[in-house]
């Protein structure tokens, strides 16, 4: 799996993932698959609704925000290929519970944020027997 | 028959279509067929044969869990969406 983000984008994420340290933050990426390269086009942060007390270590959405940015994606002519998501003070690295409520065919971009700086991204995808994530190439420019 | 949208991740498992036709009275049996038609859906949808805690099912606006879960009864022409809670989190406790 090979993604390309533009680094104004990237800058987006990792300005939003450390104004949500030390809680975690995340979003939507929207963008389009040709050749096999999954490009991002956009960014969209979606508020953190899980309890406030576990917000350090959880992230979840409403998933009336998956069908309004679904459907946003649709009319642009976009499509919904994956989440964000911040790990604060842990590594980039998806946790068990990630991968509990995974979907495959998507792309899971997870920030790092060490003592409020974001310090690293990569790129995941669930495999489709959902055993484990596969690590793909994040390609920024 | 009463009409499913698949989320965009999961139309790998259905040749690309984005809303699949479905017969049953129920939601249990629209999802029962649903999964007969396009087998490597099961997995991503059902937990044994519960729904996975992050997959919703919506019937327009309303969530089936307020109202009669896999049991709420559907009529022809009623258009269902499979909606992912996106959750995520580090391994940090």
């Amino acid at each position: 799996m090979n993604v390309s983000l533009s680094s104004d984008l990237q800058s987006r994420i990792f300005e939003q993932m450390e104004a949500s340290y030390p809680n975690e933050g995340g979003g939507f990426l929207l963008g389009d698959l040709r050749a096999g390269l999954i490009t991002i086009q956009d960014v969209i942060q979606v508020e953190n609704t899980f309890a406030a007390a576990e917000q350090y270590h959880r992230y979840a959405m409403k998933p009336q925000d998956w069908l309004r940015l679904e459907d946003e994606a649709d009319e642009r002519g976009l499509s919904l290929v994956g989440y964000y998501h911040s790990h604060p003070d842990s590594p980039a690295i998806p946790s068990e519970y990630d991968r509990e409520h995974a979907l495959p065919n998507f792309v899971y971009a997870i920030t790092s944020v060490m003592m409020a700086k974001a310090t690293d991204m990569r790129v995941w995808r669930l495999r489709a027997d959902r055993s484990a994530f596969d690590g793909g190439e994040l390609i920024i420019n | 028959m009463a009409k499913i949208r698949i989320p965009t991740p999961l139309r790998a498992y259905t040749d690309g279509a984005s809303d699949i036709d479905v017969s049953g009275n129920t939601v249990g049996e629209a999802l029962g067929n649903l999964v007969d038609q396009h087998p490597d859906l099961r997995l991503h949808l059902f937990q044994d044969d519960e729904l996975r805690s992050f997959v919703n099912i919506f019937i327009g606006d309303e969530d089936i869990r307020f109202m009669q879960g896999l049991d709420t009864e559907i009529e022809a022409g009623d258009s269902l969406r499979i909606i992912p809670s996106i959750a995520g989190g580090s391994a940090c406790n």
